[in-house]
């Protein structure tokens, strides 16, 4: 695409296919009577407002960045208004961090705004940079609860409003008892775990042999043991996490979890290894804990009402949990006697188990991508 | 047994507490000296000094036409070297005291023209030459700019007739580029050739007046197979010394044509921030297998998703060739191709369009690049191996 001018100079203009023109991202969550934020702005966009570049050398340093804190907080809050009906919420800047972005480093402004008093109605006012550059955006995303919502600020739609619906606990309580079982639906390595755990329980060993086993209350105790055992634990290291008592880096977690897959279904194939399955459940129930609360994390816990939320979201686990448990228990109940059980689903289930652990393992723990997503 | 699995997960765990994969989270660097960004030019840079010296006579003076249109004029221009958009946005942000009223000024209306055309709003870009025109009749620039936007949506008569209206109003060899630039794809490129070899021979054109020409006599050349030409006229505009992204990626397309990827390595491995040209760049990887190309297709699916959540769909050219040629994903690059026909026609939008629709086997979307090759006559020997390709093809 070409164009030119001709006045005084020639002037061509430029292809489209340059690179991103400047955006900025700004996430609010929205908590009862105040707002949380944080803004991504580009160090370009700073320096064409502020001026960054102190040796004026054309490369921006954390150390010049740094100096310029104050000017770059003053700048961006002067640019962003937030207000709750009528009230002008008062704005905060925590704390700035950096981070990367398609298109250059941007800096990350971490912001608190009070709104003094529940928020029903939020208007934000976006006028950062639209007076240097007027193909300028702010990309939004707001959340409030589990719900997000997204919007785009540009030079001629500056103002927004958003309705904050006021979520009844109920409701929320019901979103997060949602999530907590499709979590666990779909979050196959935690079904596949607890499956590769109780293939055996219709069975008993004895001589060397897998044998049906004869009573159905046995079995019962035996499936109650193993899923109390995981529910415990992983409620335990979920609420850990989810009040941020404990962090583990989600790499060590993923790959424990794939690791904990691993060993269940070795543990069938080499069954003298594993005489106390509760206690396997347990100890891994630990990490996949921590798998759950990175998920909970990523759906935004409202601090309002963290532990109501917490509950419900590990209320939705169990239920999920106990479905499946219901669905394997009386299928593996009645074909326990075949022959089929011990060769084809407990040995074939647990080599298929292996395999799909070995790969996730090997995925997450080297962080490599063996087969497309 | 057992000690298989001790020892996997030693080494696992050792591994992970090394981690060394990137963050994606936003840190607090601990060194003062790291460089986080580079600009595009340093504050004692002449460019810079301008720009500023520009910057603060506006800032006296905001309504001043005189220097917001030179100061809007200049970010234009940058924006052609460096390939960075935010000089548009710059250049509209200067002019804003103009861009909504009813009637701008002639002079504020060419630069909201230009920078719509930017934005691929072809149609409001002619209503603003027309509103030009009705007021200046006799405004070259206007004629020029109307004429190559006409070029671009296929308009070739209406073209035509906006060059030929440079006549009288204009040095020659404006009109000469117009009119060539303008044969060349319909049909006549001897006669376009010839008529841009004498413009090129004139001495007092200037440094982007000759890229511009040299250009269009490249791309001429390269369309009918005169390979050597091409090369000549490349490397006279490289010549002038003027960056200028146009003719690097019109650079870089004439020699991934002629496989001569290592050139194009060498040509633009350090221009990765513009899209189109990291595209091009990632393609001549991809045809010698180095593994950098794998960073690279990353960086532009990141990209061509970032420029999808501001809303905007400017890069629909660019987007359909990564998605077919690097992605190699016919069914979504045939759409992409397709959107982007029905906004530009040019021999490259073309191209894209049927290339797709061979990969995906559809007969009825390529059509209407055969439609359009033979109803304008277009000399592009590349296009022409593919259409017979395409029409012998069974699907």
């Amino acid at each position: 695409m070409r164009t030119l001018l001709v006045i005084a100079c020639l002037l061509l203009s430029l292809p489209a296919w340059a690179h991103k023109p400047s955006d900025s991202y700004l996430s609010l969550a929205v908590q009862n009577d105040h707002v949380e934020g944080q803004w991504d702005i580009a160090l370009r966009d700073f320096n064409d407002a502020v001026g960054l570049d102190s040796d004026g050398n054309g490369q921006l340093t954390w150390g010049e960045v740094r100096d310029k804190h104050r000017e770059i907080s003053t700048y961006a809050l002067s640019r962003l208004i937030l207000s709750a009906d009528a009230r002008v919420c008062t704005t905060q800047v925590l704390e700035e961090l950096i981070d990367h972005h398609t298109d250059g480093a941007y800096s990350v402004l971490r912001f608190h705004s009070d709104c003094s008093g529940p928020i029903e109605r939020l208007v934000v006012d976006y006028q950062l940079l639209f007076d240097i550059d007027a193909q300028h955006k702010g990309l939004l995303r707001l959340t409030q609860g589990g719900h997000t919502s997204t919007a785009i600020f540009s030079h001629e739609t500056p103002t927004q409003n958003f309705s904050i619906a006021e979520q009844s606990r109920w409701t929320e309580s019901i979103q997060f008892i949602h999530e907590g079982i499709w979590h666990i639906w779909l979050g196959f390595d935690h079904v596949l775990f607890l499956l590769a755990l109780l293939l055996p329980a219709v069975l008993v060993r004895a001589e060397s042999r897998w044998l049906p086993a004869s009573e159905f209350p046995s079995v019962c105790w035996n499936v109650v043991n193993i899923v109390t055992a995981f529910t415990v634990a992983h409620s335990l290291t979920l609420s850990l996490a989810a009040l941020d008592v404990i962090r583990l880096p989600s790499r060590l977690v993923e790959s424990t979890i794939a690791a904990s897959m691993m060993l269940a279904g070795l543990g069938n194939l080499y069954p003298m290894m594993m005489t106390r399955r509760w206690m396997i459940a347990f100890g891994f129930g630990l990490i996949h804990g921590f798998g759950f609360a990175a998920v909970l994390t990523d759906l935004g816990l409202p601090p309002g009402s963290l532990l109501l939320s917490l509950v419900s979201f590990n209320v939705g686990v169990e239920i999920g949990q106990l479905v499946i448990v219901a669905a394997f228990l009386p299928l593996a109940y009645l074909i326990r006697h075949s022959w089929s059980y011990p060769k084809l689903v407990l040995t074939g289930g647990s080599l298929a188990v292996i395999t799909i652990a070995l790969v996730w393992f090997t995925e997450r723990a080297f962080d490599l991508q063996l087969f497309p997503s | 047994m057992i000690q298989l699995i001790i020892v996997t997960c030693v080494i696992g765990w050792y591994l992970l507490t090394q981690g060394g994969s990137a963050s994606p989270e936003p840190y607090r660097p601990t060194d003062d000296a790291q460089v986080l960004e580079r600009l595009s030019f340093k504050a004692s840079d002449p460019l810079a000094r301008e720009l500023n010296a520009l910057r603060s006579d506006l800032q006296k003076n905001p309504r001043n036409l005189k220097s917001a249109v030179r100061l809007a004029a200049r970010y234009i221009e940058q924006g052609r070297s460096e390939g960075d958009p935010r000089f548009l946005g710059q250049a509209q942000a200067v002019l804003s005291s103009w861009w909504n009223e009813p009637t701008p000024p002639p002079a504020a209306l060419l630069l909201r023209a230009t920078i719509r055309q930017n934005a691929h709003e072809f149609n409001e870009a002619l209503a603003d030459l027309d509103q030009v025109l009705a007021a200046q009749p006799t405004n070259a620039q206007a004629w020029l700019t109307k004429a190559s936007i006409l070029q671009v949506q296929a308009r070739y008569d209406e073209a035509r007739r906006a060059c030929q209206r440079l006549a009288r109003l204009t040095a020659s060899h404006v009109l000469f580029g117009c009119l060539g630039d303008l044969a060349g794809v319909t049909g006549q490129s001897a006669k376009s050739r010839e008529l841009l070899q004498q413009v090129l021979a004139d001495e007092n054109l200037t440094g982007r007046e000759r890229i511009w020409i040299a250009t269009i006599l490249a791309e001429t050349a390269a369309r009918t197979g005169a390979i050597r030409e091409a090369e000549v006229s490349f490397s006279e505009a490289f010549k002038v010394g003027i960056k200028d992204q146009y003719l690097l990626g019109a650079c870089a397309d004439f020699l991934l044509d002629q496989h001569r990827y290592q050139d194009v390595i060498s040509l633009l491995q350090s221009e990765t921030r513009a899209d189109g040209l990291l595209l091009r760049l990632a393609l001549a990887e991809q045809a010698l297998a180095l593994p950098s190309f794998k960073s690279h297709t990353a960086e532009l699916v990141a990209r061509f998703a970032a420029s999808r959540e501001r809303g905007t769909s400017v890069h629909a050219r660019e987007e359909a060739r990564f998605t077919l040629a690097l992605l190699h994903d016919a069914k979504q690059a045939l759409p992409l191709a397709q959107v982007n026909w029905n906004v530009q026609r040019e021999p490259a939008d073309a191209r894209i369009l049927l290339e797709s629709a061979f990969a995906a086997g559809n007969r009825t979307a390529g059509q209407p690049v055969l439609d359009w090759m033979k109803a304008n006559r277009v000399e592009d020997f590349q296009l022409r191996q593919l259409a017979t390709q395409f029409q012998e093809a069974r699907f």
